[in-house]
């Protein structure tokens, strides 16, 4: 609220209060939207709602596999396959899925070097597929991955589980399984960390850090 | 890559070699048991091959990559073009530019011949084809190089303080020279052995030690480079007798057994068994030659996708 004053809103000596605070101008400091032990329960939950959905606990179980997207989604994988170890006391096997030669900006975006890829022995083919990724974004990453997908093998169907959705998908896809969904600005910047890159556990937003790709 | 073409091994810092090793290692999971091989990452790119001499494996395995990765790839040779109706190298280059070559593959007799071709097709714009030097003459053939060095990193773990010693013609090796260069920019140490007729003049300011006693360097030795003799560049004698030459720089299974075990034979082929190298040797599990070929491929494919991927690729350059 101005301070009340007995001169005009429109008197110059009152310019100064007409000043707006612009908060958004300065870049604000990584905000919390998940913490270490949101981020263990989330992979948790996501790993029962794999269960329950792939139905890896009754009799008729499918051969489920799991696909991370490196270089996070990778780990997040591994995690899952753990988990699912541990809650159904099934065997699920991880890999990892590097999408770099399938990217639709390789042409207008800087040479990336490639990440890892490797299929469970068994491969793909008649499988559930769980493509793992740790952000899902524009979308563009999970369309390069079907493609790769479909290099690879056939599998029986193809699942996503990422642990933050944050909108503005460019593409018609939609994830099976999500940790958090996030409202989020192009320009903000949302980084996962995991404690097997980054020394711990938690997901970060950074508003004016620019789009993560 | 500091420029748009790969000309010369010394093009390349030691991270940028590193960097292709470790994508050509990558391309090698990412094709490895699959039904389709096929990548699309050259998509809607022309690679053109030039080759004014004969080839088998650099041809296949640069046409093998190309295709792999979705390009298209085009093979020109002088027996079945218009060279052998005396076109010159500048008018056919000209030609390839002008029907669309993203890429120029040459493999050409005089040593220079990369390095012509590049500054030929170069636009004023800073664009124009990349330019691969797939061998010229006796001076440079970088891809082998780079495949050796991913061969020996494969079976030793790294090249960083490897003792790696190229026999054989170095005068008239291509491979030997991308090799000193690309091997001590990767920080291995190389020991050259030859007899003095079949060593370049100057050899004495580069970065190697050099031998004439093949005996002597085995022990110590991590990896070893068998060069073929090169008959077809030689007018002159450069040697007594072929037979001398086979018992004094050959590599017979008695001097294989002077090696580590864990050391390992390579050699860029075409193979003389018998010659610089006996047949249970080549046929050996210590050898590797048949591993080059196949990270040829693969290193072909990293060079390709180095070269031909990513934005600004004219800018860079301009």
């Amino acid at each position: 609220m101005l301070p009340r004053s007995s001169t005009s809103f429109n008197d110059p000596s009152r310019e100064a209060e007409k000043e707006v605070q612009v908060i958004l101008a300065a870049p604000s400091p990584d905000r919390e939207l998940m913490s270490a032990a949101d981020v263990g329960r989330t992979i948790s939950r996501i790993a029962h709602q794999i269960i329950e959905k792939t139905a890896l606990d009754g009799p008729d179980a499918p051969h489920v596999v799991l696909l991370g997207i490196p270089t996070r989604g990778v780990t997040l994988a591994a995690r899952l396959a753990r988990n699912i170890t541990d809650f159904a006391g099934v065997t699920v096997p991880s890999g990892a899925l590097d999408i770099t030669l399938y990217r639709d900006d390789l042409n207008i975006k800087p040479p990336r070097p490639l990440e890892d890829t490797s299929i469970p022995d068994g491969g793909v083919d008649d499988a559930v597929v769980v493509l793992v990724d740790d952000v899902l974004y524009s979308g563009r990453t999970v369309r390069a991955a079907l493609d790769a997908l479909r290099d690879i093998g056939r599998p029986r169907s193809v699942q996503l589980a990422a642990l933050v959705d944050r909108g503005h998908r460019e593409l018609p896809l939609r994830a099976d399984y999500v940790g958090k969904n996030v409202p989020t600005s192009r320009s903000d910047n949302v980084k996962v960390l995991l404690t097997e890159h980054d020394g711990r556990d938690g997901v970060l937003i950074a508003s004016h850090g620019g789009p993560k790709r | 890559m500091s420029t748009r073409h790969l000309l010369s091994a010394a093009d390349l810092t030691k991270d940028e070699a590193t960097a292709i090793l470790d994508d050509a290692d990558r391309f090698r999971e990412a094709l490895v048991g699959r039904e389709v091989k096929k990548l699309p990452t050259l998509r809607g790119r022309t690679v053109i091959t030039m080759f004014y001499e004969n080839s088998t494996r650099t041809r296949v395995s640069f046409e093998v990559a190309g295709k792999w990765m979705s390009g298209d790839v085009i093979n020109v040779s002088a027996s079945s073009s218009s060279v052998s109706k005396g076109e010159s190298l500048r008018d056919t280059a000209l030609t390839l530019r002008a029907a669309g070559a993203d890429a120029l593959i040459i493999r050409h007799p005089a040593s220079g011949a990369a390095q012509q071709l590049a500054e030929w097709t170069a636009e004023p714009n800073g664009g124009g084809p990349s330019v691969i030097n797939a061998g010229d003459g006796t001076h440079e053939h970088p891809t082998q190089a780079l495949l050796d060095a991913l061969t020996i990193r494969q079976r030793l773990g790294s090249i960083d303080g490897k003792r790696v010693v190229i026999v054989g013609d170095i005068l008239h090796s291509r491979v030997a020279r991308s090799n000193v260069l690309l091997l001590s920019t990767l920080g291995a140490e190389v020991v050259l052995v030859a007899p003095p007729t079949l060593l370049p003049v100057g050899v004495s300011s580069w970065p190697v030690t050099v031998s004439q006693d093949l005996d002597a360097e085995l022990p110590a030795a991590d990896a070893v480079l068998m060069l073929r003799v090169q008959a077809e560049r030689m007018n002159g004698g450069f040697f007594p007798s072929a037979r001398e030459y086979s018992v004094l720089y050959g590599l017979s299974q008695k001097r294989l057994a002077q090696l580590s075990g864990d050391a390992v034979v390579l050699h860029p082929g075409p193979m003389l068994r018998g010659m610089e190298i006996s047949s249970s040797v080549a046929d050996s599990s210590q050898s590797a030659v048949l591993q080059q070929v196949s990270n040829g491929v693969h290193v072909r494919m990293a060079v390709l996708f180095h070269l031909l991927v990513g934005a600004g690729r004219e800018a860079i350059s301009a």
